[in-house]
């Protein structure tokens, strides 16, 4: 017998009560989603600027290679992106933008198409979310309603920059991943 | 019938019985004070939770047995510990051909603080108890009988020792930094896990201590029997009562 | 060497052990807070026990239904019975591509198989990516702890470490310094790695697709830059719906460490192309605990780890002291289910205070379960003298005469005694504790003249 059917035949051999899945309530959510989202971005050592404030950014020079997936930013891009990800190892900042964010924890959703490439949002030194304010959701069940069953091959929620804290509990950012994560929301 | 005029089998468990007859006692006259008519059982021996925690439930048959024979014929059976009644209602072996007894007395078996504030309806006890007074929660009590909210769980807070004690004349009522830690009495675990046992004793001392607690009270004397040993061999001057003790002395 | 024995040496260094308590409460402090900043919090755990009953209730059909959908999105799916199978499994894929060298981002899974000295004794080099994984992997230690891995090392230890393998400056404890130092040497890694492997969340039925949680982005680093991507799940790590996801996710992190998410929740579904993702359902020993009514609900573990935060003992005793994968009071009623000789002292290092019970997010009665594992352990290794004692004992206190008499006897011998004896090492109790002072009569004594 393959372990496959032995596994399966194994869980079918013990006998179990059946159990009902529960529907899950719409929670009610207090407050003001965009408050909310902007101090969960904080509270994950994000930051929230407004398109102006990142434009300035931007004109500062700070970031010497610079790939913005979307139209808005595209003239700030200075690197070529081919399909190998390793080649963005020096990648300074990538701009992306988001589907949409979640209020209750800053998450920001994102499918391979929002990407480009997987590794992008990761292997960059710092990342831009683009993300406009009217796309915003309470919390993670209304997310997930939203994501419905949509198909992509990758679906990433975003909340913060990379973190740990792994030293004696003391907060880090930027472990392996982009060290700062700015979300730039449009129409506050 | 009202509730105090119902017949009431004090349950005093073994150790309370042979090291700390005072709590017995003001356990007693506690509930007489409130107008209640109390007996003890005298046949009534331990439920047989030692043995159960130490893993041997099966070997207690005979004492659950007997157990449900000396307090089947009560209204209400009250006991100064959390701790053996909780073992009662839960970890006491089912008795084939008393079903009904044993399921009765679960329902009618009351820790003395819940017994006060939710079968007499007592909203707070009138008198006077001027010491600064710090509660520890046996857990037992806490999270098995859910005496008081649990720091873990998202609920409205409440706590019946509180309610009966806060409004005491002169009390003052400590907040601790971890409010319902456990003690590390455990039963055998006290002796097996002897480093632990008093590791975890020593802290929950320290927080009473900073916050300059007088006396430590509590529901379960065993907890309390624990902590005061280590108290004492460190010369710490803290004193301990039972909250049975506070509330008897309180009214008198 | 049992719990107690490793609990006692860890308390030998006073400083070490209250740092690691302190700590480890106020992880659980923010866990506190944060859940009660959700006031749907409760309702939320509810949800998380039921599904996951369902589930328990369900496993073959989900986990044939996760089968057919991951196949069908391109994504290879391999059973393994035990821990010795999944290596092998692993090993295969590796030799397959050629590969002699992989990124790994937390799995306790592959933890619990020992995948990495098997590998490293078939030549392929394991670099473990999860910086606490990483430093505990430079020390050839185990993690101590599930979300935590480096939690009993201090800073001055990393920094001892990272001099010797990462020429980082002796002496600089700066934990900025040391994690950049970590950032710099694991890239190289992550940019040089044929394939990466990783632990598994949530696997979705309803979908095929499976979700991996960090907040250092390491998994993704690994995979993404990777030609072969290899998940290894456990059987129960499946959930039937991808809506099931807000409340699994909304409970993690929060439980975990006090955080409202995970900086990443990556949701794998089919590879990029030209790349491949192989997923390896192992059971090892999971059916077994299913098939025990009394614990087989110890499978509904999300491992977020709050009930080691929570317990007065692992904070104190550390998570070595528990010598099994899984430390702290899920592991206490996992492990006996695998080793019922070795882990034996395990359910017993509990005073079964129940805190791990309301802290879990899926509602595992775990204090219960100790409770109840201590019932066959006595059954499983009669240690005759003990039982013995312990049948005197209820005979004594299922007969009143009896019992009054060694009451008394109890506390004549108590009075006779010297202190030089009731407090030797005969008497564990009297060790560091006084015993109560010996009143003139028992309550029933005294009731006997008062009341009758
Ligand atoms: S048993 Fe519960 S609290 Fe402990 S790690 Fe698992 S899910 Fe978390």
């Amino acid at each position: 017998m393959s372990s496959r059917d032995l596994i399966l035949s194994k869980i079918k051999a013990v006998p179990l009560e059946a159990k009902n899945l529960p529907t899950i309530p719409e929670f009610e959510f207090e407050g003001d989603l965009k408050a909310r989202f902007i101090a969960s971005i904080l509270a994950n050592k994000g930051e929230v600027i407004t398109k102006a404030e990142f434009f300035s950014l931007l004109d500062s020079g700070v970031f010497e290679k610079v790939y913005s997936h979307i139209e808005d930013f595209s003239s700030f891009t200075n690197i070529k992106i081919t399909e190998d990800a390793h080649q963005l190892n020096d990648l300074n900042l990538a701009i992306i933008r988001g589907q949409f964010g979640v209020a209750e924890n800053g998450a920001i959703w994102l499918e391979d198409q929002d990407m480009g490439l997987r590794a992008l949002p990761f292997i960059t030194e710092h990342l831009v979310i683009v993300l406009d304010s009217e796309n915003l959701v309470a919390n993670m069940h209304q997310a997930y309603d939203r994501i419905g069953l949509q198909e992509s091959g990758f679906g990433l929620f975003i909340a913060g920059p990379s973190k740990t804290a792994d030293i004696e509990q003391s907060l880090v950012i930027g472990a392996h991943g982009a060290k700062s994560l700015r979300v730039v929301l449009l129409n506050l | 019938m009202p509730e105090n005029k119902k017949h009431i089998a004090l349950f005093i468990p073994c150790y309370v019985d042979q090291f700390y007859p005072k709590v017995a006692i003001a356990t007693l006259e506690l509930l007489e004070k409130l107008g209640c008519q109390v007996t003890y059982p005298m046949g009534q021996t331990c439920c047989g939770q030692p043995m159960a925690n130490a893993g041997y439930e099966r070997d207690t048959v005979a004492t659950t047995k007997h157990f449900i024979r000396i307090f089947k014929d009560f209204d209400y059976v009250v006991a100064p510990s959390g701790s053996c009644v909780l073992h009662v209602k839960e970890h006491a072996p089912a008795i084939a051909g008393m079903e009904k007894e044993q399921s009765e007395l679960h329902d009618k078996i009351f820790e003395l603080t819940e017994f006060l504030t939710d079968v007499l309806k007592i909203e707070n006890i009138k008198g006077s108890f001027p010491h600064r007074v710090g509660y520890h929660a046996s857990c037992h009590g806490q999270r098995g009988l859910r005496l008081s909210a649990s720091s873990e769980l998202n609920q409205t807070p409440f706590n019946k020792a509180k309610q009966l004690m806060v409004n005491l004349e002169g009390l003052e009522w400590v907040e601790l930094k971890r409010k319902d830690e456990c003690c590390g009495f455990g039963g055998t675990f006290a002796v097996s896990e002897e480093a632990l046992s008093i590791q975890m004793g020593k802290d929950r001392l320290a927080d009473h201590q900073a916050q300059q607690v007088e006396i430590l009270t509590g529901g379960d004397m065993s907890c309390i029997m624990h902590l005061q040993g280590i108290a004492k061999r460190n010369g710490n001057p803290i004193q301990f009562k039972h909250i049975a003790e506070i509330l008897n002395e309180a009214i008198s | 060497m049992s719990h107690p024995i490793q609990a006692a040496e860890f308390l030998q260094d006073q400083a070490k052990s209250k740092w690691h308590d302190e700590t480890l409460w106020f992880v659980r402090d923010k866990r506190d807070k944060i859940s009660k900043s959700v006031p749907e919090w409760e309702n939320l755990r509810d949800l998380a026990s039921q599904i996951k009953d369902n589930v328990l209730a369900n496993l073959g059909k989900y986990l044939e239904e996760f089968e057919k959908n991951a196949k069908a999105n391109n994504i290879h799916v391999h059973w393994a019975k035990d821990a010795e199978e999944h290596n092998r499994i692993v090993l295969g894929i590796l030799q397959e591509k050629r590969c002699k060298a992989i990124v790994k981002s937390k799995s306790i899974l592959t933890e619990e198989c020992h995948l990495n000295p098997y590998l490293e004794k078939n030549g392929v080099e394991v670099v473990d990516t999860d910086l606490g994984e990483r430093i505990v992997q430079f020390l050839n230690q185990a993690p101590s702890h599930i979300v935590l891995p480096a939690i009993h090392l201090k800073k001055k230890d990393i920094s001892e470490i990272f001099h010797e393998k990462l020429h980082t400056e002796k002496g600089n404890e700066d934990p900025d310094y040391l994690t950049h130092a970590a950032r710099i040497h694991l890239r190289e890694k992550f940019l040089s790695a044929k394939v990466a492997i990783t632990g598994v969340n949530f696997g979705v039925a309803e979908t095929g697709e499976f979700v991996v949680c960090t907040n250092e982005g390491n998994a993704d680093m690994g995979v993404h830059l990777a030609d072969v991507h290899i998940a290894c799940m456990g059987i129960e790590k499946i959930i039937p719906k991808r809506a099931h996801l807000g409340v699994f996710l909304r409970l993690l992190a929060r439980s975990a460490t006090g955080q409202s998410v995970t900086n990443y929740t990556s949701h794998f579904r089919s590879p990029s192309p030209g790349k491949e993702i192989h997923i390896v359902l192992v059971d090892n020993g999971r059916t077994a605990q299913l098939a025990r009514p009394k614990f087989k609900n110890s499978l509904k573990c999300i491992r977020c780890g709050a009930c080691m935060n929570t317990c007065p003992i692992y904070r104190r005793s550390g998570g070595f002291s528990y010598e099994s994968t899984v430390p702290g009071p899920i592991g206490s009623i996992l492990s006996p289910g695998i080793d019922l000789q070795k882990h034996s002292s395990l359910p017993f290092a509990s005073t079964l205070c129940g805190s791990c019970t309301d802290v879990c997010p899926v509602k595992i009665n775990i204090h219960e379960q100790l409770y109840e594992w201590r019932q066959e352990i006595t059954k499983a290794q009669p240690d005759r003298a003990k039982s013995l004692a312990m049948k005197i004992a209820n005979g004594v206190f299922a007969v009143p005469f009896a019992y009054n008499l060694s009451g008394n006897m109890m506390r004549g011998a108590l009075k006779i005694l010297p202190d030089s004896i009731t407090y030797s090492g005969l008497n564990t109790w009297g060790k560091q504790r006084d015993l109560p002072e010996l009143p003139k009569e028992s309550f029933k004594d005294w009731y006997k003249k008062n009341r009758k």
